[in-house]
């Protein structure tokens, strides 16, 4: 289980060094979300500090169904998902893999993001609040990679995998955008009258523990036809 | 070679069926790989060949009978480094080198010393010089090699092959004949599928004759003297009338 593991997530970082699709993709798409809503929403008429927070999040989590998607993709495309299949140890290790990987890619693109949408937004984040924060991006990224990977693991077996990951993962996105935006907005204290992020962390941790367990549970019904 | 330590076939499968959806595609199948033996299924497309060698595989686990591999039931979850699966497709990743991708699987088994049995590997199978080009850059017989490489990279017991000449140059059919001779000479097994007559009775110690889902009992076992090739043909027009087998 350990070596399939290990030898799996080794394998993702490699074939992402070599072929950088899935970071250039991701942070690209992060980027190019944010200026659209930079450019739409008139600073004069709304307060930005309001909705930078749910800016941020719809950028991550569409950014995030990219890399997600991509997971699975670059297995089924000359059927290495059956070789790791066949190959010995549990396939629960091929599932914790991806999602492993997913998390690495969809976090360090979060920060990498982040810098641009203060700048874009005019929105300062605090060096204090950093701590909190990463606490916050960590929760929301985690859950929604766990259930994104169960739902791109999915797909991955359909013909229209790529069509068809969204329409699964938007409406089980929601509540993370909810919950992760609030905290985030609680977090940078940008918000007036100022939010408590406690509470919602705290929902989101809930999130976290269903929706990483759900899949735990369910993953091996993906992969019989 | 051992065995895995038991007497019996190196795989078993009694009575297995297969449905996938609605369809049925593998019915009440019985056969068994003995050590030291290779065992053809052949059936024209459609037949379930590729299913049945996918349950072996453990890729999936059977509607109805039972598998059992080295003694043991075959589990998709337990799945076991003596076998080794070429199937259809290469599963290589284009975008790493030759080398990367069997340094890759070698760990997946677990092979000591993954980066030098991968070299070695590649060297025999004539891409040495190319183990360090990316995979998408290798011509479909280049790609093929590799994946034999792939398929041998933990010096399996039981292989298995599905339609594994289909698109290879004789140098390479030839080195596979001759990693398959020496599999079942250290005391491995091969279930091989196809649906071509002349592999079929250029390999094969028996064949099994799969239609519509049903495998033919008893398998035909090749006897001294010539003539296995023509008493395929026959056996397989006398149980499939006006249905003759590639190559016939």
């Amino acid at each position: 289980m350990g070596r399939k593991f290990t030898a799996i997530v080794l394998k993702d970082l490699q074939l992402e060094l070599r072929s950088k699709e899935t970071w250039v993709a991701m942070v690209a798409f992060a980027l190019m979300v944010a200026l659209v809503f930079g450019i739409a929403v008139n600073p004069l008429r709304v307060a930005l500090a309001s909705v930078f927070p749910g800016v941020l999040w719809v950028a991550y989590l569409f950014a995030g169904m990219l890399g997600v998607g991509r997971g699975f993709e670059q297995e089924a495309r000359d059927d290495a998902l059956t070789g790791l299949m066949v190959a010995p140890g549990d396939r629960l290790a091929i599932f914790l893999a991806k999602l492993t990987v997913a998390f690495v890619f969809m976090f360090t693109m979060e920060w990498l993001v982040l810098p641009f949408m203060v700048v874009l937004l005019g929105e300062p984040v605090a060096g204090g609040v950093l701590p909190l924060l990463a606490v916050t991006l960590a929760l929301g990224t985690v859950g929604f990679v766990g259930v994104g990977t169960l739902f791109a693991a999915m797909a991955a077996n359909t013909r229209a995998g790529s069509v068809l990951l969204p329409v699964l993962l938007v409406p089980f996105s929601v509540p993370v955008l909810i919950l992760a935006a609030e905290a985030t907005g609680g977090v940078l204290g940008h918000v007036v009258p100022a939010v408590d992020p406690w509470p919602w962390l705290h929902a989101l941790m809930a999130y976290d523990v269903v929706f990483l367990g759900l899949p735990l549970v369910l993953y091996e019904f993906i992969w019989e036809v | 070679m051992p065995g895995g330590g038991e007497d019996g076939p190196l795989l078993r499968a009694v009575g297995v069926a297969k449905r996938l959806g609605e369809r049925l595609v593998l019915r009440d199948v019985t056969l068994a790989v003995p050590a030291g033996a290779v065992v053809v299924v052949l059936g024209p497309n459609g037949s379930g060949k590729s299913t049945l060698l996918k349950l072996a595989a453990g890729v999936w686990a059977p509607s109805r009978g039972r598998l059992e591999r080295f003694g043991r039931p075959v589990s998709t979850e337990a799945t076991d480094s003596r076998v080794g699966y070429l199937g259809h497709r290469s599963f290589l990743y284009g975008a790493l080198s030759g080398l990367d991708n069997l340094t890759f699987y070698a760990r997946l088994y677990g092979v000591p010393r993954p980066r030098e049995r991968a070299a070695e590997l590649l060297g025999q199978v004539g891409l040495g010089r190319f183990q360090h080009e990316p995979v998408r850059r290798y011509s479909r017989g280049m790609e093929q090699r590799a994946a034999m490489a792939r398929a041998f990279v933990a010096h399996p017991q039981l292989l298995l092959l599905d339609e594994p000449y289909t698109g290879m140059d004789v140098g390479a059919a030839g080195l596979l004949d001759q990693w398959i001779r020496r599999t079942t000479a250290e005391g491995g097994g091969v279930l091989l599928i196809t649906h071509h007559l002349d592999e079929a009775a250029r390999m094969a110690d028996q064949v099994g004759i799969l239609w519509r889902g049903h495998l033919a009992a008893p398998l035909i076992e090749r006897e001294g003297g010539d003539g296995f090739r023509d008493r395929l043909a026959s056996t397989y027009e006398a149980r499939f009338p006006g249905r003759r087998p590639r190559g016939a």
